[in-house]
């Protein structure tokens, strides 16, 4: 969404300048008017509201208030703000100390030091209000949802303090004159044709800033103005629990539009539709998960009360809050009821309604992709819209089926005025001529509106069901609890599990140093870069980047550091290389898209200032894999922490010390550059104190059974996985050995036995075990070998010298059916290798093992 | 399932060529040895279900210049048993107790050999047994984390093994429930995308609707890894993943289902062992190096170590009735016979044979229902007879058998081609130096053989082609003219030998000249 508005809206300067700063050579402004060529509107922000501020995620704009506009030297637009924090900023474990439930529309008055408080004036998005309340106040009823944040207390980054008296009143100043100034920005719109909308909006930002009372007025000029429009919408907002923030962003655009007639009621329809989703969603949460985020599901009761409690013009707070969190649950139901007094006709064919919604989102989901060549605006407005649908049908399914487990509700709604339940009554009938009416060039959009009159090619056949878009991954759990180690072998053996992550790695202590200042001292400067770990398999690459993790993040908790975002993919667990910008994108900011996008929407976030934007750390493991022909997802990885604004930081792992050089481009290269660091395989010394530390003073293993593992896995490949799965075995065969008698400890003779048993090579001894006449075959092939003095030969070669052999030994010889049994026997075994058998006599067979190897293994009978 | 033996491995079984037609051309007098179209019963046999069903029955018609249809493979298996099904039937006819019993036994037998996991007992693997038991009683249990492989020659009983060791461990009572099984066959699941979507559907994930499973390959990977990480070592339940022909998953690109199945083995999530069966000695040096690393090392071979007399102890074994059969008496006695049998020098004789060619149960089986397939009411106890003509049937060479169902000329031919290769050590020739060379001995021989005309021998050269005794070296180009195409023989020279041994009816000058073409000095 910023990226279109970015391309569509200019920012001007309202007014003369007021002061210049010589020296800073900086020129102030009272004001910004910010013109869409699009819909050829212009707004004017000045010095003191409330704006929203473009971030990372496009449905939630930063929230601040408008300090300073000035112009400096080099003629740029800036702005200085003062942020409010919502709560999703707050770091989820500080959240616990608010001690309260945190409205969704609840900001923070934000004292954070760290926060650039400097932006880009052309990162304001529009105006918003900030309402400031006491503690123990509730936020008060109002219409327009998106636009109106409350602020009660302030956060430091550390902790929750409530506002003080001079901001609480600056705020209150500010917001008065805000509300003064929305209207005013009327003036600006030259072609503006005030609808009922509008008044709404309006009157609802007045009434906000007023006490209670108001909202009675409101709902009997409501009540008393016929205008169908602006009243259903407002009677949907009355029993909406949260908005969804598709929903928010569609008001964004929508509210400053004055677009032609049928336009207008298309929005308005899915607003309602959005509005009706909203009021269900907090039953089912994870129904939608895929789309929508929902962010303080349980903190966002406020409208409740507005329809069943606005009889009553005087209200206790605290009763009054009490009262309307115990509605809440069974708030949802009232449209339901509602829809069925109204015989709304969608309830009819409910049945049909599962595998309509699957269908609608499974499009959705396909989507983005497919409208990419059109004209971005019309496409999100598309997708939002047709999210819209899906969603209201997936609520009517859901208000159905829940229509007989609760039968409370009518006692409720019996509380709310006959007024008010004839208006809402009639929403849903208004609803569908509505959609009836509208008239978009999409086809599919049409069709999606839940109008009885459905094109039957749209819902799916009967046997072909859909996938639920809602499985939530996850393997069944075990019946019996899982068995104690009984004794000091199977508690070793639980120990040495490479699994078994310990408190600290050992023998890693420099490395471990290295990457912790490198990843440090960049969150502390707010830069970005790359560091490349090589090194062999098993040596604890990604074991120690992800303990200077944890530490770092134990860090970060504690304020010692900036909080900072990490990130982990492995190249190994793609399925193909551009599936990590989708991987990237879901784990940062929780979108699905397809990989060509995300990658677009990556490149576009990593290379465009964000203010309060927090470093982001990622560990890319398995980097080789990342590779492909052109390199460009290397080339992006690598670039991107080299832009001025992004604040990315890359640790890359592979097991080549060369990848750098081998495999990558210049370009790639140069920008992954310098920084590097191999970790060198272990020595035994330090394989001996890894499986010591693992084993932390049990008596499960002898010193030597320890020393010789580590000696000899340190010769072969300095791999700690291995070292450890032999230790392992060892404790398992000396469990089997002293299963008699007392447990004893591992010695040397059990992990000799382990050590043969992982490393003995097992060509020998399957020769030895063959059948006699497949010896004799190999004999056969060593003498053709001799003979030939080449190391391949014929099936016909060496069945002459087999017939020999077999003369020698005195008995019978196969027949040809028969050596070519054996040799294809000895071929799948990979004793030799064969052509395919087709060339019958003329099959060329090799040997895969060393002549001396079948030599040796032949000799000793 | 029809199975004889394994399909993958016998050379007897593998894909039939289509039937062929055998044109006489020209009209010509060709045949000679009118005693060549002798009549033959060709009976050709497929199992079903343990019963042997009769296929095919033809007779040949017995006069020259017909085409004869039939496959080579079936000639390979021209058989002189009487099948089954016509033994039961007699067997109805009679009414006889007797009848009954020998159908019951049969039953039994097939089933035990057909089925090869039937048998229910593994022999001299005990120690393999134990570990592979103790593995995935830690997993179940303990929840602990684990890979292995089981590796061994193909019929050394891995799977069975493998199956015993999992119906033991079905039976504990702490096991119950504790465990998922997930298979997956490396000739079925070819590639990740659909080994994933397979696990998806046994594991039942939640993706899973009615018995498919939709979405892209990337996001059923994330979906099962998320699945997989989100378990931990004491509450998840324990995944056993088998995975049948091991070897094929690792040509997998980048081997990604094997690294991801080891790394989770090898981190604290949902407890899984891997398991994987293959017969190639070579497999660990397939995997790439970092999925080596990820894999446990731990190895359980199988190798029939076993040695004669256990051999002996296996024949007698499968051989016998069980002793839950319903007639007692007649259990008896055949127990008895086939004690009897274990110490008859033949058949001693006969399975040392057997035992020096291949040491795995599969070929005993197959052996054991050749034998089996000729007991009859008539004839009611397998012999030491009966076993001989078996194992003579096993051993013999397809090739030499094709050969004895060619027509003078063609075994002419053949005897031209095997000297044209002892003289150029087998270099390769073409049709015009084989009808030279035949010439010569036709010029030598002229009052006993009828000399053909060119086109005549040619038609009886390519039908040599045909049946695949010759095999042309490079591709047949449309210009090169058919008579120089340089063809190799797919024969040995003692293979020609032997079939000319039981040749019917061969003139003694074709002798002759086959056993040395310096005859004529």
């Amino acid at each position: 969404m910023n990226t279109r508005q970015q391309s569509k809206v200019t920012y001007s300067w309202y007014g003369k300048p007021m002061s210049s700063d010589r020296k800073l050579r900086t020129v102030k402004y009272t004001g910004i008017l910010i013109a869409s060529e699009r819909t050829r509107t212009e707004n004017c922000i000045r010095v003191g509201d409330f704006i929203l501020v473009e971030g990372e995620n496009a449905d939630e704009p930063f929230v601040a208030q408008l300090l300073d506009l000035y112009e400096d030297g080099a003629q740029v637009k800036r702005a200085v703000v003062q942020w409010f924090s919502r709560v999703t900023e707050v770091p989820p474990n500080k959240r616990k100390l608010l001690k309260r439930e945190v409205y969704s529309q609840e900001v923070f008055f934000d004292q954070v030091p760290g926060f650039d408080t400097d932006i880009a004036a052309e990162t304001i998005i529009k105006s918003t209000t900030v309402i400031p309340l006491r503690l123990n106040e509730e936020p008060p009823i109002s219409l327009n949802k998106e636009n109106i944040f409350y602020v009660k207390q302030s956060w430091d980054g550390k902790c929750f303090k409530t506002l003080s008296p001079d901001i609480f009143s600056k705020l209150k100043e500010a917001n008065k004159k805000g509300g003064g100034i929305l209207s005013s920005s009327n003036s600006f719109i030259p072609l503006d044709i005030i609808s009922p909308l509008k008044k709404e909006t309006e009157s609802v930002v007045r009434s906000a800033t007023k006490p209670k009372p108001v909202e009675l007025e409101i709902e009997s000029k409501h009540s008393a103005s016929k205008s169908s429009l602006a009243k259903e919408r407002h009677s949907q907002r009355g029993v909406n629990g949260i908005k969804t923030p598709t929903a928010r962003k569609k008001l964004q655009l929508n509210s400053p539009i004055r677009s032609p007639k049928d336009r207008f009621l298309g929005c308005e329809v899915l607003d309602l539709l959005d509005d009706e989703f909203g009021a269900i969603a907090p039953l089912k949460p994870s129904s939608t998960k895929r789309k929508v985020k929902f962010t303080g599901i349980l903190s966002s009761p406020p409208k409740i009360p507005h329809t069943n409690y606005n009889e009553k013009s005087v209200l206790d707070t605290e009763e009054y809050w009490q009262k309307f969190t115990e509605s809440l649950q069974l708030s949802p139901i009232k449209v339901k009821d509602y829809s069925e007094k109204a015989k709304n006709p969608d309830v009819k064919n409910d049945i049909v309604f599962p595998n309509k919604c699957r269908e609608l989102l499974r499009r959705s989901h396909v989507d983005p992709s497919r409208t990419m060549g059109r004209s971005r605006r019309s496409c999100v407005e598309q997708t939002n819209s047709r999210i819209a649908e899906q969603i209201s049908l997936l609520n009517a399914l859901e208000s159905n089926k829940e229509a007989e487990s609760s039968s409370s509700s009518d006692s409720l709604s019996s509380s709310s005025s006959e007024e008010e339940e004839d208006d809402e009554i009639c929403t849903p009938e208004k609803k569908t001529k509505l959609s009836g009416t509208v008239s978009t060039p999409n086809s599919s959009r049409k069709s999606s509106v839940h109008t009885p009159a459905r094109t039957p090619k749209k819902t799916p056949l009967p046997g072909t069901p859909k996938t639920p878009r809602n499985a939530t991954p996850e393997i069944p759990k075990r019946k019996n609890a899982t068995q104690k180690p009984a004794s000091v072998l199977e508690e070793a053996r639980l120990r040495l599990h490479v699994s078994a992550v310990p408190e600290s790695l050992p023998c890693r202590e420099e490395e471990y140093q290295d990457i912790y200042n490198f990843v440090e001292s960049k969150l502390i400067d707010e830069t970005g870069g790359c560091m490349y770990i090589s090194g062999v398999p098993g040596t604890g690459k990604t074991a120690t980047v992800r303990e200077v993790m944890r530490s770092l993040q134990q860090a970060a908790e504690n304020d010692e550091l900036p909080s900072f975002h990490f990130l982990e993919i492995n190249g190994m667990k793609l399925t193909d290389p551009h599936q990590a910008y989708v991987q990237i994108l879901e784990l940062l900011t929780g979108q699905k898209v397809t990989a060509t996008h995300a990658a677009v929407l990556l490149g576009k976030l990593f290379s465009t200032p964000g203010p309060k934007r927090k470093t982001t750390v990622l560990v890319v493991d398995e980097l080789d894999l990342l590779w492909t022909r052109k390199q460009n997802v290397m080339y992006n990885l690598f670039d991107w922490p080299t832009q001025k604004h992004s604040k990315l930081i890359i640790l890359a792992i592979a097991n080549t010390m060369d990848l750098p050089e081998r495999i990558m481009m210049n370009r790639v290269a140069s920008r992954l550059g310098l920084t590097r660091m191999s970790f060198q395989p272990y020595t035994y010394k330090q394989l001996q104190q890894i499986i010591s530390s693992r084993l932390n003073n049990m008596k499960a293993f002898e010193e030597d059974a320890i020393q010789l593992v580590s000696r000899k896995v340190a010769a072969l490949s300095g791999d700690a996985r291995r070292c450890l799965d032999i230790c392992r075995r060892a404790t398992e065969i000396c469990e089997f050995d002293s299963q008699k008698g007392t447990p004893e400890m591992v010695r040397m003779a059990h992990v000799t036995e382990a050590i043969g048993e992982m490393f003995s090579s097992p060509y020998v001894n399957a020769i030895r075990n063959a059948s006699l006449h497949e010896q004799i075959f190999l004999k056969a092939i060593l003498a053709e070998f001799r003979r030939a003095g080449v190391e391949e030969a014929t099936v016909q070669q060496v069945y002459r010298h087999l017939l020999a052999l077999c003369r020698m030994e005195g008995i019978p010889s196969p027949t040809v059916s028969e050596v070519m049994a054996i040799c294809s026997r000895l071929g799948a075994c990979r004793l030799l290798l064969v052509e395919s058998s087709a060339k019958y006599l003329e099959l060329r067979v090799r040997l895969n093992v060393s002549q001396d190897d079948v030599m040796y293994a032949l000799k000793d009978e | 399932m029809a199975r004889l033996g394994s399909a993958r491995r016998s050379p007897l079984h593998r894909a039939a060529p289509g039937p062929r037609v055998q044109g006489r051309g020209g009209g010509a007098p060709c045949l000679s040895v009118p005693e060549l179209w002798q009549c033959r019963w060709l009976w050709g046999f497929g199992l079903r279900g343990g019963q042997l069903l009769l296929l095919a029955h033809c007779r040949k018609p017995a006069f020259p210049g017909c085409p004869t249809r039939s496959s080579a493979e079936a000639r390979t298996r021209v058989s002189r048993i009487k099948p089954s099904a016509m033994s039961k039937r007699k067997a109805k006819e009679s009414g006889g107790a007797n009848g009954e019993c020998i159908s019951q036994a049969q039953k039994i037998l097939r089933e035990r050999f057909c089925h090869h996991c039937a048998a229910g007992r593994l022999f001299g693997i005990e120690h393999q047994y134990r570990h592979l038991l103790d593995l995935l009683k830690r997993t179940t249990v303990h929840g602990e984390s684990n890979s292995a492989l089981i590796i061994g020659p193909r019929g050394s009983g891995k799977t069975a093994l493998l199956n015993c060791v999992l119906k033991e461990l079905k039976e504990m009572k702490q096991v119950r429930g504790n465990l998922l099984e997930v298979r997956l066959n490396g000739l079925l699941q070819t590639n990740d995308k659909v080994a994933l979507k397979e696990i998806t559907r046994q594991l039942n994930l939640e993706n899973v609707v009615g018995d498919k499973v939709f979405g892209s390959f990337a996001e059923n990977l994330a979906f099962l890894l998320e699945a997989l990480r989100k378990g931990d070592r004491t509450s998840s339940c324990p995944v056993l993943f088998i995975l049948d022909e091991f070897d094929l998953f690792v040509h997998h690109k980048n081997q990604t289902l094997l690294y991801n199945l080891f790394d989770i083995s090898q981190s604290a999530q949902t407890p899984v062992t891997v398991i994987g069966l293959t017969c190639r000695q070579d497999i660990l040096e397939l995997l790439e190096k970092r999925v080596k690393s990820r894999f446990s090392h731990r190895q359980i071979y199988l190798m029939n170590s076993f040695d004669f007399k256990q051999y002996i102890k296996i024949f007698k074994e499968q051989l016998a009735l069980p002793a839950d059969f319903p007639d007692k008496s007649f259990a008896q006695k055949w127990n008895t016979n086939v004690q009897h049998l274990s110490e008859d020098k033949t058949v001693q004789d006969v399975l040392q044979n057997l035992f020096h060619h291949s040491k795995d149960l599969r070929t005993l089986h197959l052996f054991l229902m050749l034998a089996l397939s000729n007991v009859t009411v008539h004839h009611p106890l397998i012999t030491a007879s009966d076993l001989h003509e078996a194992s003579k049937q096993y051993r013999t060479d397809s090739r030499a058998n094709i050969v004895h169902g060619l027509s003078v000329l063609e075994i002419c031919l053949i005897i031209a081609m095997k000297h044209l290769n002892d003289v150029y050590e087998g270099e390769p020739f073409n049709f015009q130096m084989v009808y030279n060379e035949f010439q010569k001995f036709i010029q030598r021989k002229a009052h006993c053989m009828y000399n053909f005309e060119k086109p005549v021998v040619m038609k009886a050269f390519e039908h040599l082609l045909q049946l695949e005794l010759v095999k042309p070296i490079e591709r047949p180009n449309i210009r090169a003219q058919r008579e120089y195409l340089l063809m190799k023989l797919l024969l040995d020279s003692t293979q020609i030998m032997d079939a000319l041994q039981v040749y019917p009816n061969c003139p003694v000058d074709v002798k002759q000249w086959a056993a040395s073409s310096l005859s004529w000095l």
